[in-house]
C-alpha cells in the first residue's frame, strides 16, 4: 500500500469567522501502479481533498482530522522542512496546464531544472540531460526547453507540466483536471500519455476530473464525491456497471456513451449544496428522486456493497 | 517580430518623439503672450531703438518659420534647430550666460536630490510593500497600508514646509540652499555640509514617492502570490524565500518598473515644489525663477531637458520590461 488516506476532513474559515466543512471523512487507499479517478460536480470538494493531502491549502483552509499515510508516514504530521524534502520527490502534482501553472517569465526547461535541483545536487550537464529526457518522454523536442510557456500550445503546456511532475521520479502523481480546457484530440493524447507513464514507471496516480470517459479509460478505482463526502467508491468496472448510489447513477446517465447511442442524456436538476448551507441528513437528498424521510435526518455512512465497493446511501 | 526588431523600433520611436517635442517646444514659446524683448529688461524707459537692438541680438527680428526675403532657412525656427544640433540652447535673458551651462550646473544638483530620494523610495517602498503582502491582514499590513495612503495623499509643498520647520527648529539643519556660504573648504566638510542641506529635501521627496511605490508593490505581489505557478512552486518543495525571490518578485516587479520609470521622468521636473520650498538650486527652482522673469531661452532649454528625460526614462522602462518579460514583443 503506497497511500492510505483515512477520514480526511478539511475546514475553511470565512472572514466572518464561520467554519465551513469542505471535505468530510474521505478515505481511500492506493497501491503502486494504480490510478484513482475522483469525480463529481464542481464544488464537491475534489480539488480541496487533493490540496489537503498535499498540504497545499490556502491560508483559510485547515485539515482538522484524518491521516494521510504515504509509505507509512503521515504527511499531515511532517515538519515543514521534512515536507519540503518529500514534495515532488515522493509525490508531485499536475495542475490544469491551460491555466497559469507554469511561470510565464521563466523558460520551461529552467522550471524543470529548478524542480530537479531543489531535491538533487546534480552537476549541470546531468540536469540538462535529464530535462531533455523528460521532455522527450512526453513528446516535446528537447530544444523547446529554452522556450517560454506562452510559446507552447495548451496541450504542450500540459505535457510540459507532466514532464516537470516526473522530474524527481515520484511514486505518486496527482493530476487536477489535466484535460480541462483542452480540445478533444489533445485530451485523448494527454490521457494516453498519463496511462502509458503509469504503466511504464509503475506510478500511482490520482486524476481529478469531470470527465467520466477519462476515468473509464485510465483508472482502476473511482471515487465519487458529493458535498465534500464520499458518495461511492470502488473498482471502475463495478461502479460503472452497477452504480449503487443514486448520485452516481444520475451522473452516469448525464454522460453520453457510444454504446448507448440514441439514449437520451439526463441532467441532474438543481446544483450541489453550498458549503455555508449544507442540508441535514444525506447531502444529496434535496436532489434525489428516491429520497425518503430517513435521508432528511440521518447522514448515511459509507457501507460495503461488494468487494472493495462502498456507497453512502440508506437505500443500499 | 524578433527581439532586436523590438529594440530598434522602440529606440526609433523615442528619437521620433524627441524631434516632435523639439518642434513643439519651439512653437509653445512663440504663442505665449508678452514681448520677451521688454520682459528681459523691466524698465519702462527702454527706448524703441534699444528694444530693437535687443531683438536683433537674440534673433527675434527674424521671421518665425521661413524667411521669404533672402535665405529661406534664415528664420527663428531653423536657427533654433541648427543651434540645438550644436548643443547651443541660446543665452539666458536673465543671467546673460549660455543656457546650456546654466542647465548643466542646475541639473547636477537636481540629479543629486532626485537620485538619492528616488533610490531611497524604491528600496523602502519595495521592501515595505513586500512585507505587507507577505504578512497580509496583520497589523504590519494595515500599518503599511495606512502610511502609504496617507503619504500618497499628502501635498508635496505642505510636507516640505512641515519638514523644513522640523529640520531647522529641532534638528538644527540649514534652512535653504545647498552649501553654507563661507563654510570650510576641505572636501570632507563640504560633503557633510551638502549632506546636511540635502537631508530634508530628500526626505520630502522620498516620503512623497514612497506611498505609491509601497501600495503598487503590495497589490502587485498579492496578485502574483495568488497565481497558480506559485502553488506549483510550493508543490515542488521550494522554500518560501526561494518562491518569493525566484517566482514572485520578478513578476511583481514588472508593474513597478513602469511606475519607477514614470516617476523618474517626472521627478526631474516634478521637484519644482520641493526645490522652491528649500531654495535648492536645481532645475525646478530655475524654472520657477525663469517663469517669473519671462526668461524664454532658459524655459525652452529646461522644457527640452524635461521632455528628453521623460522619453529616455520611458524607453529605458520599455527595454527593461522586454528583458524581464519574455511575452513582450511577440
Amino acid at each position: 500500500m503506497l497511500l492510505d488516506v483515512r477520514n480526511l476532513t478539511t475546514e475553511f474559515t470565512t472572514p466572518e469567522g464561520a467554519r465551513l466543512r469542505a471535505v468530510e471523512g474521505v478515505s481511500f487507499t492506493l497501491g503502486r501502479g494504480e490510478a484513482l479517478g475522483i469525480v463529481g460536480e464542481s464544488g464537491c470538494g475534489k480539488t480541496t481533498a487533493m490540496l489537503s493531502l498535499l498540504r497545499l491549502l490556502p491560508a483559510a483552509g485547515r485539515v482538522v482530522a484524518g491521516e494521510v499515510l504515504f509509505a507509512g508516514d503521515d504527511l499531515l504530521r511532517l515538519t515543514p522542512a521534512e515536507l519540503r524534502e518529500r514534495r515532488w520527490r515522493d509525490l508531485s502534482i499536475v495542475f490544469q496546464g491551460a491555466m497559469n501553472a507554469l511561470n510565464p517569465v521563466r523558460s520551461v526547461g529552467d522550471q524543470i531544472r529548478e524542480a530537479i535541483l531543489a531535491h538533487m545536487p546534480w552537476p549541470r550537464d546531468k540536469v540538462g540531460a535529464r530535462v531533455s529526457e523528460l521532455l522527450e518522454l512526453v513528446g516535446i523536442p528537447a530544444w523547446r526547453a529554452a522556450q517560454f510557456p506562452h510559446q507552447y500550445s495548451g496541450g504542450m503546456r500540459q505535457r510540459a507540466m507532466i514532464a516537470m511532475a516526473l522530474a524527481c521520479n515520484p511514486q505518486l502523481v496527482v493530476a487536477d483536471e489535466p484535460t480541462t480546457a483542452l480540445d478533444v484530440m489533445v485530451q485523448a493524447q494527454i490521457i494516453d500519455l498519463l496511462d502509458r507513464l503509469r504503466r511504464d514507471l509503475d506510478l500511482a496516480m490520482i486524476i481529478v476530473t469531470h470527465d467520466l470517459g477519462v476515468v473509464a479509460e485510465a483508472c482502476q478505482q473511482v471515487l465519487v464525491m458529493y458535498g465534500g463526502r464520499v458518495a461511492e467508491h470502488g473498482p471502475v468496472e463495478r461502479v460503472f456497471a452497477a452504480p449503487r448510489h443514486p448520485y452516481t447513477q444520475m451522473l452516469l446517465k448525464a454522460f453520453p456513451t457510444i454504446e448507448h447511442r440514441g439514449a437520451p442524456m439526463v441532467g441532474i436538476p438543481g446544483s450541489p449544496p453550498r458549503l455555508s448551507d449544507l442540508p441535514a441528513g444525506c447531502r444529496f437528498h434535496p436532489r434525489c428522486p428516491l429520497a425518503v424521510e430517513r435521508c432528511r435526518v440521518e447522514t448515511p455512512e459509507p457501507r460495503a456493497v461488494g468487494e472493495g465497493h462502498v456507497a453512502a446511501c440508506h437505500l443500499v | 517580430m524578433s527581439r532586436s526588431d523590438y529594440i530598434i523600433r522602440r529606440i526609433g520611436m523615442a528619437a521620433l518623439t524627441v524631434v516632435f517635442a523639439v518642434v513643439m517646444n519651439f512653437f509653445l514659446f512663440r504663442v505665449l503672450p508678452g514681448d520677451p524683448a521688454k520682459a528681459g529688461i523691466r524698465d519702462p524707459r527702454l527706448t524703441a531703438a534699444a528694444q530693437q537692438s535687443i531683438r536683433e541680438r537674440f534673433g527675434l527680428d527674424k521671421p518665425l518659420l521661413i524667411n521669404l526675403e533672402g535665405n529661406p532657412f534664415d528664420s527663428q525656427f531653423f536657427r533654433y534647430f541648427g543651434n540645438l544640433l550644436q548643443g547651443d540652447l541660446g543665452i539666458s535673458y536673465n543671467f546673460n550666460r549660455p543656457v546650456a551651462d546654466l542647465l548643466r550646473e542646475r541639473l547636477i544638483n537636481t540629479v543629486l536630490l532626485v537620485g538619492v530620494g528616488e533610490v531611497l523610495a524604491i528600496i523602502i517602498g519595495v521592501a515595505l510593500g513586500l512585507l505587507a503582502a507577505w504578512r497580509r491582514g496583520t497589523a504590519i499590513d494595515v500599518g503599511v497600508l495606512l502610511f502609504g495612503l496617507f503619504t500618497w495623499a499628502l501635498p508635496t509643498f505642505f510636507l516640505a514646509i512641515i519638514l523644513l520647520i522640523i529640520g531647522s527648529t529641532f534638528l538644527g539643519l540649514p534652512v535653504a540652499g545647498i552649501r553654507t556660504a563661507g563654510g570650510a573648504s576641505d572636501p570632507w566638510s563640504q560633503i557633510v555640509d551638502v549632506g546636511r542641506h540635502m537631508m530634508m529635501p530628500t526626505l520630502t521627496l522620498t516620503i512623497i514617492l514612497l506611498g505609491e511605490f509601497m501600495l503598487i508593490m503590495r497589490s502587485s505581489l498579492l496578485e502574483v502570490l495568488s497565481e497558480d505557478y506559485i502553488l506549483t512552486a510550493k508543490a515542488k518543495g521550494l522554500s518560501d524565500w526561494v518562491i518569493l525571490r525566484d517566482h514572485a518578485m520578478r513578476n511583481a516587479m514588472l508593474p513597478m518598473i513602469a511606475l519607477i520609470a514614470l516617476t523618474l521622468g517626472f521627478t526631474v521636473s516634478g521637484s519644482i515644489l520641493i526645490e522652491s520650498v528649500f531654495s535648492w538650486p536645481g532645475l525646478g527652482s530655475a524654472v520657477f525663477e525663469a517663469v517669473g522673469r519671462r526668461d524664454f531661452p532658459m524655459l525652452q532649454g529646461a522644457f527640452m531637458l524635461f521632455t528628453v528625460s521623460v522619453i529616455l526614462a520611458n524607453t529605458a522602462a520599455d527595454l527593461l520590461y522586454a528583458a524581464l518579460d519574455p511575452r513582450v514583443s511577440v
